[in-house]
């Protein structure tokens, strides 16, 4: 006779539904390789690995010698009424399930800071891998997948890192002594157990089968439902401005009813198999009662032995039962792991080359030669282009949109690296020069205004993390953002939120106007700096720029000719090639495309 | 818990249908041991074969209608718990239609996508994990409970004690251990907006090189993040193994009490080998529940965030008398009386102070005004996606407030600064402006706003599948497809919002221009930094800081305005100086 409840210490979290929508993803495709890499996370911590292995073989041997001492406790002290010899057997049973609770819960504090521990470096791993990464990767890639993969994913593999592999590794263990357990008592009644042991894994099969294939269409159903959802919720304004609430409620109603469908079936199969593992496993225990007791009667297998046997064979479901539904939540986390080391995988920008020089005191010549560029092989977007800015000339780039302006000045840190040509900087190939000190040696204003979560001083500063609070607000003054950032409630102390959404978006350009300027690079660029700002703010920051712009070779795009028009040279772009380059009047002289462009601003 | 009643409405047969099945099946398997016991005491003990053979058959026969009971369950709630789900997404969806463009800053649109899917999830699994344990669990305690009483009471005033000090033991760890779990929440939180703004930044972290700063910041809140989940999980993961030693101690007692009762002759052994069965089946009856009520606290947190979409009180509806009148707006006359307006009503200072002014059917009136002097709020007020604070908006002399907004929004169109395209083709989002509307006319608006030659330049030209927020293509062409849709159905009243700043200067004219013929009856509200916008216009709105600080054509602000007189010097003396 034993205590039942051998594997009940393993009954924990994860045996029931999830703390968090757990879903079961796709079947990796390599699940060996991604167990390995995993499994090298884990070992990092190796001697706290073996600590818990031992906690957990103490803890597991604890339950299974509690179970065991039962019998003899029965047999030799209690039916011959030997009262010491009870005390001492008690006494030892107690000491026994307290060495192993005590176990158990070292085992489990332990592998719970493995576990975070281990995901935590994932996470920062991943992190740092993606800071690596081409723009490339950011531009095909979308944003809130990349997230999910930092929360979802990691979730899944920090979940069954908590829970999971202990289980496993108990269940197999408890499993291999109740097997020998069995063994030992009737082999004969072992093998009737074992009969019904291959209906469970066909079933359990069956089922995982059929669930993990609609998990992964509740996987993509709920992609697109949480996609639609983010579109129409980010475009609310625009939604209500066509009055198209009815129309995209309808479509909503439709992905979602879709994933209803979806999510019910996935939903009815991986619920489905624990309790019907577990009814398969009465089933057993019914069998080897009648077979065990058809036994007893014409074999003579002796009563206490037939007990035990029984509970044995009742304990021998939950292992199996558990290692089953593990196994749904390993797959997940083999999915989430995978996706994890796709990006890890991910080529990261060309590595500087081992001769490559760092830029000190740059002068600022940059130059041009023939080069062609095209985001994807095939597509060429700026072809044969050449020109050269000599230091501290201001070089303006004009043209319709979609000409190629924005695309060469991304040319310029490296963002993409050229298909032909060459780029330099005071003579220096940029392929030639160490990336870090290329892209320092600039500041750019882009196009898009985007603004951190962070005080108005911080954001600026970024520029420059050095740069003291006074040299920051010297580069707002600069900037022209000076006098709004004081009508600010708290300051320069103001905390920006959502992207800054509290300010205008000509403010948010003065502010990176003025983070470009705090840090003093050579080579400044911007692009569409000043779009959204007003001509009258914007002349009273002309003379702030003209001081920037001093001594620093610059390079501005701009569709507002006023920026424009005191460059040393324009070069006017048109399907990816310069048509026209000269100074202002040299090219309103011409009466092309730049005096088409310029003059359109005032008729 | 009653806003939910709703969505349950098409499940009441599976919801009923569910916990019946799960007693069917705690039925079936609290006899078993009975069962079993009966086959070693009367059928071994006597030699019955047939009696063993037919207990052995009502045992198997009863795992097999378990099964079918648990199948049955298994069905019926994941219908309950997944129905309900879509049913409580597609409420929550249209309460989100409902809302003004307010409301929804004020939940957070990223927040409001969590709910809709993260929330409503976890709401789910809850549902259908207490549609089974919620009953199981305690009803197999119940009978334990009772057989183990009936086996002997003495022996089960052991289980009178262990209950509640396990009780006690699980309501301190619990207590201890879920407040740290709202704080993962918020950590995890951290975490994703350093990374969503990573992504956003990434441009401005390369060419910062600003990637070291970057990890630091994300190591700082990465590791705030282990350090919470540590002591979250390290609290909640001391349950299992201390109720597994209570159980044990219990086990132990119930040896050594039964033991002695053994000795004393009161006692039979197979009662204490039934006995222990039962009181592991109550220990473990009762982690299920201290389980299940942990995953209900834990819901609790997501069923509030849900809940506070359902209960947002949606600040700009159609008023009853609005519906009744259905009028429309047909001539685009566009008032503003006294107007005042502050975005949140406990802010300190009006963004529009005291607006009056007003447009007739068929300007063109230009707003102009520096940066921040809330031109953008001025125009969004006019298609009431926010309400003013004070005063009145009139279109053809009705208050905005008067018109159902779909009519209203029918007629005004706004296209926005910050423009708007969603994933699909381009002519897919052109038809947003009109959903009937034919080839013809798509071909028609996007010539008129100079967007048809670069559509078809693209290979599969107005087929062409845009990407989420139109990534793949530049500014300047989105911009014209968002005018394209805005005038796809000629609306009365065209309002564009700096639409045109990334449009180079040649092709704004052309747009101007085919202004003129096709839209010439609109009334057309600009907002603009380019002079070149203004001098056409029939009246200009000077914007200072809130304020109107000036109002009248070209030549008369020349004439009267300094500041304006500015803002075109800014702009025309250069040209002056170069032609």
């Amino acid at each position: 006779m034993t205590n039942p409840t051998t594997s009940s210490g393993k009954l924990t979290l994860s045996g029931l539904p999830g703390r968090r929508a757990r879903i079961a993803v796709e079947k990796p495709k390599n699940s060996k390789q991604v167990i390995f890499r995993l499994w090298k996370y884990l070992i990092r911590e190796k001697s706290l690995l073996f600590f818990i292995v031992i906690l957990l073989l103490i803890n597991t041997g604890a339950t299974l010698a509690g179970s065991y001492l039962l019998r003899p406790i029965i047999n030799n002290y209690i039916l011959p009424h030997n009262t010491p010899g009870l005390i001492r057997m008690i006494l030892l049973l107690l000491s026994i399930y307290i060495v192993g609770s005590l176990a158990a819960i070292w085992q489990n504090r332990m592998m719970i800071s493995v576990a975070q521990k281990t995901v935590s470096i994932i996470r920062s791993d991943l992190f740092s891998k993606l800071q690596t990464l081409p723009l490339k990767f950011f531009d095909s890639n979308n944003h809130g997948d990349l997230m999910s993969r930092f929360t979802n994913d990691v979730d899944n593999v920090s979940d069954s890192l908590n829970t999971c592999i202990l289980q496993l590794f108990t269940s197999t263990i408890t499993l291999t002594g109740i097997f020998t357990l069995m063994v030992y008592i009737s082999p004969m009644l072992t093998v009737v157990t074992l009969f019904i042991v291959p209906f469970m894994l066909l079933v359990a099969s069956r089922i995982i089968k059929k669930s993990k294939s609609f998990f992964t269409s509740q996987q993509v159903s709920l992609g697109i439902v949480n996609g639609y959802a983010e579109e129409m919720i980010r475009g609310q304004k625009v939604v209500k401005l066509f009055c198209y609430e009815e129309i995209v409620s309808a479509d909503f109603e439709k992905i979602n009813y879709e994933l209803r469908n979806k999510a019910t079936k996935a939903q009815y199969y991986s619920g489905v198999m624990m309790p019907v593992i577990q009814n398969l496993n009465t089933i057993n225990f019914a069998l080897t009662a009648t077979v065990g007791g058809l036994l007893a009667i014409f074999r003579g297998l002796d009563l206490g032995g037939l007990a035990a046997f029984l509970q044995y064979s009742k304990q021998f479901g939950r292992p199996v039962n558990e290692i089953s539904s593990q196994y749904n939540t390993l797959q997940s986390a083999l999915a989430g792991a995978e996706r994890i080391f796709q990006i890890m995988d991910e080529i990261p920008e060309i590595p500087d080359i081992p001769a490559a020089v760092s830029l000190t005191d740059v002068k600022g010549d940059v130059s041009f030669n023939s080069v062609t560029f095209g985001y994807d092989a095939g597509k060429v977007i700026l072809n044969n282009i050449s020109f050269g800015a000599k230091a501290g000339q201001k070089i303006a780039l004009v043209g319709s949109t979609g000409a190629g302006k924005t695309t060469i000045i991304n040319l310029l840190p490296r963002f993409y690296d050229i298909q032909s040509g060459q780029i330099t900087i005071d003579g220096l190939e940029i392929q030639k020069i160490q990336r870090i000190s290329l892209r320092r040696s600039m500041a750019m204003v882009l196009q898009d205004t985007h603004l951190f979560t962070a005080s108005v001083m911080e954001n600026i500063r970024y520029g420059r993390l050095e740069a003291t609070d006074n040299e920051v607000i010297d580069a707002s003054t600069l900037a022209g953002a000076h006098s709004f950032i004081q009508r600010l409630p708290k300051g320069y102390q103001t905390i920006l939120r959502n992207d800054g959404d509290n300010l205008s978006q000509g403010q948010r350009q003065l502010l990176n106007i003025a983070r470009a300027t705090v840090a003093k690079p050579p080579i400044l660029i911007l692009d569409e700096a000043t779009s959204s700002i007003d001509t009258r703010t914007e002349q009273i920051i002309q003379k702030g720029m003209d001081q920037l712009m001093q001594g620093r070779t610059s390079f501005v795009i701009a569709h507002r000719l006023s920026t424009v028009r005191n460059a040393d040279e324009i070069l006017v772009l048109e399907n990816g090639e310069i048509v026209e380059r000269g100074s202002h009047e040299v090219l309103l002289k011409q009466k092309g495309h730049y005096y088409q462009l310029y003059a359109g601003q005032f008729d | 818990m009653k806003e939910y009643f709703p969505f349950f409405r098409n499940y009441r047969k599976a919801l009923i249908l569910a916990p019946t099945l799960v007693i069917i099946d705690v039925f079936c398997e609290i006899v078993q041991p009975k069962l079993m016991s009966k086959i070693v005491d009367l059928g071994v003990s006597q030699k019955n074969m047939s009696y063993v053979l037919h207990t052995g058959g009502i045992m198997v026969a009863l795992s097999l209608l378990a099964i079918a009971a648990n199948v049955g369950n298994i069905y019926y709630s994941s219908h309950a718990s997944v129905g309900f789900a879509a049913e409580l997404r597609k409420g929550m969806f249209n309460k989100i239609q409902k809302l003004s463009v307010s409301n929804i800053e004020s939940l957070s649109s990223a927040s409001l996508v969590t709910r809709l899917t993260n929330d409503v999830n976890i709401l789910q699994e809850v549902i259908m994990m207490s549609l089974r344990l919620m009953i199981r669990a305690p009803l197999m305690l119940l009978f334990a409970v009772v057989i183990a009483i009936n086996i002997n009471a003495g022996l089960a005033s052991i289980i009178a004690i262990a209950i509640p000090v396990l009780a006690v033991i699980i309501y301190y760890i619990l207590r201890r251990g879920l407040p740290f779990f709202e704080k993962v929440q918020r950590k995890l939180d951290k975490v994703n907006a350093t990374i969503q703004e990573n992504l956003v930044n990434v441009r401005v972290v390369k060419s910062f090189v600003r990637e070291d700063f970057e990890k630091k910041k994300f190591g700082f809140s990465n590791n705030e993040l282990r350090e919470i989940s540590v002591k979250a999980s390290g609290t909640v993961v001391l349950i299992l193994p201390v109720m597994q030693l209570v159980m044990n101690i219990s086990i132990v007692a119930i040896v050594w009490f039964g033991g002695n009762k053994i000795i004393s002759g009161t006692f039979q052994v197979g009662q204490l080998m039934s006995f222990i069965t039962y009181i592991t089946q109550i220990l473990m009856s009762l982690m299920m529940l201290s389980m299940t009520l942990m995953t209900l606290a834990r819901a609790a947190a997501s069923s509030e965030r849900i809940l506070e979409v359902l209960n947002a009180k949606v600040d700009i509806f159609d008023s009853p008398s609005a519906i009744e009148k259905n009028l429309t707006v047909k001539l685009g006359k566009v008032e503003f009386e006294n107007v005042f307006f502050k975005y949140h009503s406990d802010g300190s200072e009006y963004v529009l102070k005291n607006i009056s002014f007003t447009i007739l059917p068929g300007e063109t009136v230009a707003l102009i005004g520096a940066t921040g002097s809330a031109k953008t709020t001025l125009v969004q007020l006019i298609p009431r996606l926010y309400e003013v604070s004070k005063g009145r908006v009139l279109i053809d002399g009705t208050d905005v407030r008067d018109y159902t907004m779909q009519n209203l929004r029918k007629n005004v169109k706004l296209v926005l600064q910050q423009n708007e395209l969603f994933s699909g083709t381009i002519k897919q989002n052109l038809k947003w402006g009109n959903p009937e509307a034919s080839e013809e006319e798509i071909v028609t608006a996007a010539k008129d706003s100079q967007a048809h030659d670069f559509i078809e330049s693209f290979p599969k030209q107005y087929e062409t599948v845009l990407g989420q927020s139109g990534v793949n293509i530049s500014g300047g062409q989105k911009q014209r497809l968002c005018i394209a849709r805005a005038i796809l159905r000629k609306p009365s009243i065209l309002i564009l919002d700096d639409s045109t700043s990334a449009v180079d200067t040649t092709t704004e004219a052309k747009i101007r221009e085919s202004f003129n013929g096709h839209l010439k009856d609109t009334t057309k509200i600009i907002i603009a930094q380019r002079i070149s916008s203004i001098l056409s216009a029939d009246k200009i709105i000077l914007l200072d800081n809130g304020e109107i600080i000036g109002t009248g054509t070209h030549t008369e602000l020349m004439i009267n305005n300094p500041v304006y007189q500015e803002i075109y010097n800014s702009q025309l003396l250069q040209k002056e100086n170069e032609l």
